[in-house]
């Protein structure tokens, strides 16, 4: 949206928003994306923000956490939205979009089921863009300090004195 | 004199690295007045700056010039360019290490003898033994301050061990204790107790766990007899028309090259960069790398079998919580081939925080049979399995000259290929310890496939005779009296151990030779 030549002919009704079946995520129009309960919202400036809604879906296809909210998934994958990597991104979506066709759906985001979602991920596995976003995604994802509570995890403890009086030998079900 | 020394001061002996071997030899050295001038590839980092992050300290310690893998190892495959997790800094691994500190079982130091003629395995008896070594690992423990050695106690245990305990009493197992550790159970040394942080990996910032950083090092330097120069990247060991080493060319911190001259060299470099300095060197009178008439110099790499078990359970462990391995099952680390391999295996707990988990767990995975264990973080218990391995002469460090790290240097590759007794071994440690955790009653349990290798091993092997190794029994190389091995590499056979108590007993028992000879004249 901070194009300096403002959103590309995009009228006000052309921004209306399209639901995907599958995603909780809503592309909004040029470059702005929302999530359906509008919980997060980003900017793309290189990618297409269809193409950026179904990389968020694959994120979470390929590590799914149902208690994780799909904002972390975003910050996870923002960091394709650079012109180093718009191009192999778009194609990659592209071939994804095209396998989602081949099986009778209107694209990935479209494709209702899971299960039917991976057994397009399962088939491209091998790709080099399934693992550079596979790759990404282990530190994308799990290295953000905010998703380590939604796993129980405490993270740093040192400025805490540690847990020498904070519960290291406290477990009471044995 | 006293250091600084001049490049051009043929006197002093030149330490390479500073970790468990180079760190404490240089330190033990400079005690008895010898001079020394320390080569550190990596800067300086003292508990104040460790961070409790997993990744960010990685960022910070961990050694990721570039190397390149072959063989059929796991770790080849998911981390191609890391075969090893060690460290780049003052200290070198003793950062990182976890402080587990046992001696060899005393058959272990006669591989060949004890287990006969393995197919495919290159055995090798040590050149020493049991006996010879009892005061020196007497001495590396007093050092360390390992508990449950010389009247030292236990450290407590944390959530991780009580299940581990529970799980191995239940499995009928006896010798289950919080372990022999170079973390402090109480004052020890100027050093604190263990506060059970829980991040012995990433650095103690409270120093209770021993390390060459914050111990030998700057009482070494006290002495005013050593000199560590940090961020110095050696190239090549030179030597003269007689065959003796004469000097160490190295890189600064800007990529200026040095040479600093030696009457002693002692390569310590970890059993990936000692070779490749030794192979790095060739000239024409040693075409083969220095030190190499044998052609051992980078063979008979090993790095343990190894391995992890995580189990879940349907209340929380919160195995995160305190010190990361002080527990240990030892009765399967004896030699007993009715198990179908020869050799043992060490039990010991294991925690990571979770973005190591992610990455380590099924390295590779994705999908919910991989999310749902991680969903169980919280429930989660966690050992680690080291035991001996074989040493193969084709698993081996040689020069890949196709690729070169930042000074211009061929870089090392690392072909590693189990063999079938280490896998069989795995095997039976995976089935025992997936047994420990459902006899607690876990609801899942996974095999972890091996990390990054942090016991490296075996690349430059002692051997009574000089066709068979590289160096002799004072880990001087068979080749050129001036010139010593001072680190894991000069080992023979690796044992179930876990390896630093024994390369710092050695480099003790070096220390005490090394001054000596010199005393005497002899070199």
């Amino acid at each position: 949206m901070n194009k300096a030549d403002g959103p590309k002919g995009l009228s006000r009704r052309q921004l209306l928003l399209r639901a995907s079946v599958a995603g909780a995520s809503f592309v909004i129009g040029s470059g702005f994306i929302a999530a359906r309960d509008a919980a997060w919202a980003t900017e793309v400036s290189n990618l297409k923000p269809e193409t950026f809604a179904t990389l968020v879906q694959m994120a979470r296809d390929i590590y799914p956490h149902d208690r994780i909210a799909d904002e972390f998934y975003v910050i996870a994958v923002q960091g394709y939205d650079n012109s180093d990597h718009s191009d192999e991104i778009e194609a990659g979506i592209a071939v994804l979009d095209a396998a989602a066709r081949g099986r009778g759906h209107a694209g990935y985001l479209d494709t209702g089921w899971e299960r039917d979602r991976v057994d397009i991920l399962r088939n491209m596995e091998e790709s080099d863009f399934f693992q550079k976003i596979r790759g990404g995604l282990v530190t994308g994802l799990y290295n953000q300090k905010a998703v380590w509570p939604i796993f129980g995890y405490e993270g740093e403890s040192y400025s805490k004195g540690g847990y020498v009086d904070r519960g290291f030998n406290d477990i009471n079900w044995l | 004199m006293a250091a600084p020394f001049d490049l051009n001061d043929d006197t002093v002996v030149v330490v390479i690295g500073t970790g468990a071997g180079g760190g404490v030899l240089a330190n033990e050295l400079a005690q008895k007045g010898v001079s020394v001038v320390a080569l550190e590839a990596g800067g300086r980092y003292l508990p104040e700056d460790y961070v409790n992050d997993e990744w960010e300290s990685f960022g910070q310690l961990a050694w990721v010039d570039p190397r390149t893998t072959s063989g059929d190892w796991r770790v080849s495959k998911d981390f191609s360019g890391l075969p090893a997790w060690i460290v780049k800094a003052v200290g070198g691994t003793t950062t990182h290490w976890a402080g587990a500190s046992l001696r060899f079982q005393p058959h272990e130091w006669k591989g060949a003898t004890t287990y006969g003629n393995v197919q495919g395995a290159n055995l090798l008896d040590w050149p020493i033994g049991a006996e010879e070594m009892e005061p020196w690992y007497a001495k590396a423990e007093d050092k360390l301050g390992v508990t449950r050695t010389n009247g030292r106690p236990g450290l407590p245990g944390n959530n991780n061990y009580l299940v581990f305990e529970k799980g191995a009493r239940e499995l009928g197992y006896k010798d289950v204790h919080t372990g022999r550790m170079a973390i402090n159970a109480e004052d020890y040394d100027d050093r604190l107790p263990c506060q059970q942080t829980g991040f012995c990996f990433q650095g103690c910032k409270w120093g209770a766990k021993w390390s060459a950083a914050y111990t030998d090092i700057p009482r070494g330097e006290a002495t005013g007899n050593l000199e560590v120069r940090e961020r110095a990247h050696v190239a090549r060991i030179l030597h003269n028309n007689d065959g003796k080493v004469t000097g160490v060319e190295y890189f600064d911190k800007d990529g200026n090259l040095h040479m600093q001259k030696a009457r002693i060299v002692c390569v310590a470099g970890n059993s990936f960069e000692s070779p490749r300095m030794l192979l790095n060197s060739a000239s024409s009178m040693f075409p083969d790398g220095l030190a190499n008439s044998s052609g051992q110099v980078g063979r008979n790499y090993m790095r343990h079998m190894t391995g992890s078990v995580y189990a879940v359970f349907d209340k929380p462990v919160r195995m995160w919580r305190g010190t990361t391995m002080a527990g240990i099952i030892q009765d399967e680390s004896r030699h007993d081939p009715s198990r179908g391999f020869v050799g043992g295996y060490e039990m010991e707990t294991l925690a990571l925080g979770v973005p190591f988990m992610a990455a380590f767990l099924d390295p590779g995975a994705w999908g919910r049979e991989f999310t749902s264990a991680l969903d169980q973080y919280e429930n989660m218990a966690g050992m680690w399995l080291v035991g001996e391995d074989m040493p193969q002469e084709t698993n081996r460090v040689t020069l890949n000259h196709d690729v070169k790290d930042q000074w211009g240097l061929p870089v090392a590759n690392v072909h590693f290929s189990d063999h079938p007794n280490d896998i069989a071994m795995r095997n039976h440690a995976y089935k025992q310890g997936q047994a420990v955790y459902e006899a607690v009653g876990a609801t899942r349990t996974f095999p972890t496939p091996p990390y990054p290798s942090t016991h490296n091993l075996g690349t430059n092997r002692m051997s009574e005779n000089p066709r068979d190794g590289v160096v002799n029994r004072w880990g001087q190389t068979h080749d050129i009296t001036n010139l010593f091995i001072s680190d894991g590499s000069q080992f023979t056979t690796g044992a179930a151990e876990n390896p630093t108590l024994t390369i710092v007993a050695l480099a003790i028992r070096q220390a005490d030779h090394i001054a000596s000879e010199m005393s005497a004249g002899t070199l």
